[in-house]
């Protein structure tokens, strides 16, 4: 016989749920604090969950501790970056992701929208000037449409 | 200029190998010169064994005496208090196991950090007491030697350190570890040429005296 | 050199709009670079601010004493979108495993982006090199010794940014005996900012996250006693270790296969240097974010501090010396038996002496000498 099957091999069973190394608990406080803080000061918050040591299965067990609620959307720009809210309104989870998909930042927003759902004011200024533009240049095939109906 | 780090590899080195040879080399001229010296031929036939005895002794002795106890009550329990942690943290502290088995070999079970530090926090104020004891109690005072100073403040220097280290108190920590394996090094070598060879010395004497009455037939 | 067939972008804003990033991509980058910089999420605003108006560094990259391990490192990051934005925003004039000119056209690419930005550009080196005092002849490039290389280039440089643990502190090429006499760039240049960005390699977003702080603020990060970016080594690993509430209750793992390695309990008793090793692993991690050595279930090496390769078994607790304590004991042992027995035959010697030295007295013979 060989000496490989003296080596007694021991197949474990992969665990059923996700090891908690109690790191979860911890985020959901800090969650609490900044709701408080929106709620009483106006003042949105924002975790940068790449910061915490997390171990494995923390992250998981932070997700299912928030669950997900009503909303969820995905932002194409650089990669898409998909946004949900919690199962607990004003608490919004954001995963940017790089073109190939990989993750590049997560973040729990505490806000009424997430900053990178709303549209920026330079944006508008850019939309208002796109739409004048636009309107002009229908214009200009149709000089009057008041002529039109002449 | 030495750097945190170079401090910390030279404690742990070559000082370490200095300070084990120093503790090893002195101990055992001390202890040897006091075994092999022997004693002068009893011709009195003896009554009893001596080994038993001498064990008995040896473990009797750590009860006080009632007599001793109303005397000096602090002396006893702060003594006995910090003398039982001090052990407890070198020998028991999972770090120190490790120490221990990495240079003689020998490894036991350790006991948990919390339990470890709690019994430190207790020792550091047992010494601090002890200290404070000494200053203030004239008869002890009169009695303290300039050793005696000295040797506190090598016992009490890498219990603080220790505790200092384990709680990360001072940055950057290969600095403070560095530092408590310093003073854990002056323990060492300062051991074997003051009075903190009693560590080896106090078994012997207790043996021996218990010997002594089992040979002359006298309950230890 | 070749010719650029469009104007070269002046600021980051720029750079990006050319690119057809939009104000929401460019907020997602400023969070990711926020991250990345190990700011809190906050600062990305701040960021973005500066970032419209940052300018496009020339970069000279220098490898000497080194295995490429860094450059593999940075170029194998898995957040391209970030990271290569970085990457294509600073000007990386010279990197000879990475650039495409080679021999003379290599080196007069570096001369040339000396010249022309002379007093701005960094310096980035990674490996160690051998000091004044060893052999010039022992790493060269295009027959210029390191050492001549790196007092050229670095004189005219803004920073010197020493990438790795061989350029920080010299590294494996400086483990004892050191045959190549082997010194870190900060043993060389005493009258430039260096940055250390420790460890072998250095986490990937370390790298650009130093570049990304020089780029977004101009100005060099907050350092700590070796140069190192607070932001990323102000914390040791055993301060951020998932593992640490294991180590608080005394449950460690004793080898790779016990129960406690299986339970992910702590590693310090199979040589964890992580209560000695700063470094951004625990929160970062490596390849995107997927684990890291201590998750994986090994050790930390403490591969970003100086002289690691020195500082015992990787697999020895962090508490147990360095050097051969066993003999130590042995000899010591031997010494101490040895002169013990000399000591008690002295005294044997002295008893003897003054047993044979003993006379009987009389009392008579007392009160004559009186």
């Amino acid at each position: 016989m060989s000496g490989l099957d003296n080596i007694p091999i021991q197949v474990e069973p992969a665990p059923a749920l996700a090891r908690d190394f109690g790191n979860a608990l911890p985020i959901l406080g800090e969650i609490r604090h900044a709701v408080a803080r929106l709620r009483h000061d106006g003042e949105p918050s924002c975790i940068d969950l790449g910061a915490m040591p997390f171990g494995p299965g923390d992250e998981a067990r932070l997700m299912t501790l928030l669950g997900r609620g009503e909303v969820s959307a995905t932002v194409t720009a650089l990669g898409p970056t998909h946004v949900w809210e919690t199962g607990y309104p004003g608490v919004w989870v954001v995963e940017y992701q790089n073109t190939e998909a990989q993750r590049v930042g997560l973040q729990i927003e505490i806000d009424e929208v997430p900053k990178i759902l709303r549209t920026q004011p330079a944006d508008l200024d850019d939309t208002l000037a796109a739409l004048e533009a636009r309107l002009r240049e229908a214009a200009g095939r149709h000089p009057d449409g008041a002529s039109d109906s002449q | 200029m030495m750097s945190s780090m170079d401090f910390l590899l030279f404690t742990k080195g070559p000082l370490f190998q200095v300070a084990i040879a120093i503790f090893v080399l002195g101990i055992l001229i001390r202890l040897v010169e006091i075994f092999a010296l022997g004693r002068s031929r009893n011709f009195a036939e003896p009554r009893g064994g001596q080994v038993i005895p001498g064990l008995k002794t040896v473990y009797k002795r750590f009860n006080p005496d009632p007599g001793t106890f109303r005397r000096a009550p602090f002396d006893v329990v702060v003594g006995t208090v910090w003398h039982i942690g001090f052990i407890v943290a070198l020998l028991l502290f999972i770090p120190h196991v490790e120490v221990i088995k990495a240079t003689v070999g020998l490894a036991w079970p350790g006991l948990p950090n919390p339990v470890v530090d709690a019994v430190t926090a207790i020792t550091l104020l047992g010494l601090i007491a002890a200290l404070i004891h000494r200053l203030t109690h004239p008869v002890k005072r009169f009695l303290s030697t300039p050793e005696d100073y000295v040797i506190w403040a090598v016992t009490f220097l890498p219990v603080l350190t220790g505790y200092i280290a384990y709680h990360r108190l001072v940055n950057p920590y290969p600095l403070a570890l560095g530092v408590h394996i310093l003073t854990a090094e002056i323990f060492l070598i300062v051991l074997p040429f003051t009075k903190l060879t009693h560590i080896f010395t106090a078994v012997v004497a207790r043996w021996f005296n218990g010997a002594n009455f089992g040979r002359k037939g006298v309950q230890s | 050199m070749a010719v650029p067939i469009r104007p070269q972008p002046r600021t980051l804003g720029d750079s990006l709009r050319q690119n057809g990033v939009s104000r929401r991509g460019f907020l997602k980058f400023c969070a990711a670079t926020a991250s990345m910089m190990a700011l809190p999420p906050s600062m990305a605003p701040a960021i973005a601010a500066a970032l419209e108006q940052a300018r496009r560094p020339s970069v000279i990259w220098l490898s000497f004493q080194e295995c490429t391990g860094c450059t593999e490192s940075l170029t194998r990051s898995f957040s391209p979108t970030v990271e290569n934005l970085i990457l294509d925003i600073i000007s990386l004039d010279y990197h000879h495993t990475l650039q495409a000119a080679a021999g003379d056209a290599a080196e007069h690419a570096r001369e040339q982006a000396m010249h022309e930005n002379a007093g701005n550009y960094l310096v980035v080196v990674d490996g160690s090199l051998p000091g004044p005092g060893s052999n010039p002849g022992f790493s060269t490039i295009a027959g210029v010794s390191n050492l001549q290389m790196l007092q050229e280039t670095v004189a005219g440089a803004a920073a010197v940014v020493a990438v790795g643990t061989c350029a920080a502190f010299g590294g494996l090429p400086k483990a004892a005996p050191n045959p190549s006499g082997a010194v870190a760039v900060s043993d060389i240049i005493k009258d430039k900012p260096v940055i250390n960005v420790s460890g072998c390699p250095p986490v990937p977003m370390v790298i650009t996250g130093v570049l990304a702080q020089y780029l977004t603020f101009g100005t060099l990060p907050e350092l700590d006693a070796y140069n190192r970016p607070m932001a990323f080594f102000g914390q040791s690993i055993h301060d951020r270790c998932y593992r640490r509430p294991f180590y608080d209750k005394g449950l460690f793992a004793e080898t790779f296969d016990d129960e406690g390695a299986r339970k992910g309990w702590c590693l310090y008793r199979l040589g964890c240097k992580g209560p000695m090793t700063y470094n951004a692993c625990a929160t970062m991690k490596w390849n995107g974010g997927t684990s890291w050595p201590v998750e994986s279930g090994h050790p930390c090496l403490g591969c970003s501090e100086p002289d690691f390769w020195d500082a015992g078994g990787f697999y020895n607790a962090m508490s147990v010396p360095v050097g051969d304590s066993g003999n130590v004991l042995l000899a010591a042992g031997a010494g101490g038996l040895a002169l013990g027995v000399g000591a008690s035959l002295l005294g044997r010697h002295k008893r003897a002496a003054a047993k044979a030295g003993h006379e009987t007295v009389t009392a008579d013979e007392l009160e004559q000498k009186l």
